[in-house]
């Protein structure tokens, strides 16, 4: 880097790239953040002028610092339980010193779940139900895109049960599953049986829908091309069927995923079994005058959460997609 | 005359519409020999597609039948491989795969893993694609795909190799590439070929036989064409051979004047 002309030269030319890619960004970077502060402002504007019977409705200030409070609650929650089981051990090591035979019981710690247990536990529930939704869905999907009779015999079912409401499922999968989960040592809780079941319920459809769109529409020329091989039924699906199917079923899977969020907090609140729904119904009927802020804390990670696993399942289609060059959003 | 290879015999196909049937091909007799290659030209919707796809399996003849070999044939299969006009390849699969596909389904009780690889490298070879072998089809050109379809199906080691359009999509300059690539192939294998074309230099330069079909409704055999250029022929020293120019306006004659469509 002797020659000054030269290195002059490269100087500007890493300038005006640098400028370029700053201009490039700017747009993707800035416009969401003018558009989330609009939105702050105008939410701390509103915030004040309404009054409830908890207060005034509350603004982003007051919410971020009962995020923290709620922070705050979860530490000393966990401290708690850490001590509740320290306790119990040592309780149970003096006993099992002095008779060596005695039964020692665990007891499970009892406190209040704390809001980020109650974000586990929904957030476990929403995949359980989605999961065993997605494991029915798919393979239905494939078979009646397959079999046009088969389809013609289902569509009417799959229009009809597809617009019920999640709370209208409600009391009878909590009858149902009453009556027929009766174990005495239950692997799972009832509750969550309940709102895993609901959530499966209300997210199959999307999926079936979708796959059998995507099966249906299988492309003429490789429906022939599989043809003149004589692939096997199986062969069939699993080399021709499915890859062609693939971006449809990630479609419905991600509606699927959107709805059973969706549903589980109201099936949650509903049903007062343990997660985030609970935890804004508890909230409510406290009516402290710290309630509303600690509802919208709850409103505001619902929706980054169903963000969240939306952006899951993009990555995974990516992943799994053939096409690297599609432009998946 | 011996028993033919392949023999069509009053092969018919009518389709329901709302009008009742139509009588989309009538009475067509064929016969090919072993290792012959033979062209089915007319204008687009004689029912040239139709034969084929007959021939394939892929349609099922509403009159008369198709004999591969003293066997019927009412069902798609390997020993007649198809050429589709669009390649058809899977997209997700590698060109390798692609072949892979085809070769596993109709070796996998007589060759093994080192045999079937061997085969599907030796099959890119021949149409000189193996630097290819792990791309995708989107990756490729269109002339490099009807590679790929034309290597997948002679993977299959087929009795008759079915071609629909091999080379309709693709430029003129990469059309003359790929003749010449599937005359040595026909040359090297003596594979029995029938294929369609729009095009009467391509018919002429490849074919041993040009069967011309007259318009639909009721397409059928119109007049068939023996050509006797001797093989292996080269497409410059054509160019000045009066009897190719001969041929060529034979089947000129057929389809602008005897065959003239009234409505283009």
């Amino acid at each position: 880097m002797s020659n000054p002309a030269i290195s002059e030269q490269i100087t500007q030319t890493v300038k005006s790239a640098r400028t370029a890619a700053f201009k490039r960004w700017l747009p993707n970077l800035l416009m969401p953040i003018i558009g989330l502060a609009a939105f702050l402002m105008f939410w701390q504007m509103i915030a004040g002028s309404i009054n409830t019977s908890l207060g005034t409705f509350p603004g982003p200030a007051q919410v971020a610092s009962q995020f923290s409070n709620l922070v705050d609650e979860h530490q000393r929650e966990a401290k708690r339980e850490t001590a509740f089981y320290e306790r119990q051990q040592l309780r149970n090591q003096a006993q099992l010193s002095k008779n060596p035979e005695a039964k020692v019981k665990i007891r499970p710690y009892t406190g209040k779940p704390t809001f980020f247990k109650q974000i586990v536990t929904s957030l476990y529930t929403v995949m359980t139900g989605f999961v065993i939704a997605s494991l029915i869905a798919i393979p239905l999907g494939i078979v009646c895109g397959l079999s046009k009779p088969l389809y013609n015999a289902i569509n009417p079912l799959i229009q009809i049960f597809k617009p019920i409401s999640p709370l209208a499922w409600l009391p009878l999968v909590t009858m149902v599953v009453s009556a027929v989960y009766t174990s005495t040592d239950p692997l799972f809780a009832k509750s969550f049986i309940t709102s895993a079941v609901t959530v499966a319920l209300c997210c199959l459809w999307p999926t079936v829908i979708n796959t059998i769109v995507g099966v249906a529409n299988l492309d003429k020329d490789l429906q022939n091309v599989s043809r003149v091989l004589s692939l096997s039924p199986l062969n069939h699906i699993r080399r021709i069927v499915l890859p062609a199917a693939i971006p449809m079923i990630f479609t419905g899977l991600r509606l699927s995923l959107a709805t059973g969020w969706m549903v589980l907090i109201a099936a949650e609140m509903l049903a007062q079994n343990p997660g985030l729904g609970k935890f804004i119904w508890d909230e409510f009927q406290n009516g402290s005058s710290n309630s509303l802020g600690r509802i919208m804390v709850a409103v505001i990670v619902i929706g980054l959460i169903g963000f969240a696993l939306d952006r899951l399942m993009l990555a995974l289609q990516k992943y799994v997609s053939w096409d690297k060059s599609a432009d998946l959003r | 005359m011996s028993t033919a290879h392949l023999e069509l015999t009053g092969v018919g196909i009518s389709f329901p519409t709302d009008k009742g049937l139509f009588c989309a091909l009538k009475d067509v007799n064929l016969k090919i020999a072993k290792g012959e290659f033979v062209s089915l030209i007319g204008h687009s919707g004689c029912g040239k597609s139709t034969v084929l796809n007959i021939v394939a399996g892929l349609y099922q003849a509403t009159t008369g039948g198709v004999i591969l070999d003293n066997r019927e044939v009412n069902a798609p299969g390997p020993e007649r491989a198809v050429v589709f006009q669009n390649h058809s390849l899977l997209p997700w699969l590698s060109c390798y795969q692609n072949i892979e596909l085809a070769v596993r389904q109709v070796f996998k009780n007589s060759k093994s893993k080192t045999e079937m690889r061997e085969w599907i490298e030796h099959n890119l070879d021949l149409v000189h694609m193996s630097h290819a072998r792990h791309k995708r089809p989107s990756e490729i050109s269109g002339g490099m795909k009807q590679r790929i379809g034309i290597a997948r199906a002679l993977a299959m080691q087929p009795k008759v190799l079915l071609m629909d359009e091999p080379f309709g999509a693709l430029d003129a300059l990469t059309r003359a590439h790929l003749q010449d690539s599937l005359m040595e192939i026909h040359a090297d294998l003596g594979n029995t070929v029938i294929m369609i074309t729009h095009d009467v230099d391509e018919a002429v330069l490849l074919s041993d036989r040009i069967i011309m079909m007259s318009n639909g409704p009721s397409a059928t055999v119109g007049e068939i064409l023996q050509v006797e250029l001797p093989r292996p022929r080269e497409r410059m020293a054509l160019a000045h051979d009066s009897r190719y120019h001969e041929y060529r306006a034979a089947v000129l004659e057929f389809l602008y004047q005897k065959q003239h469509r009234p409505a283009a």
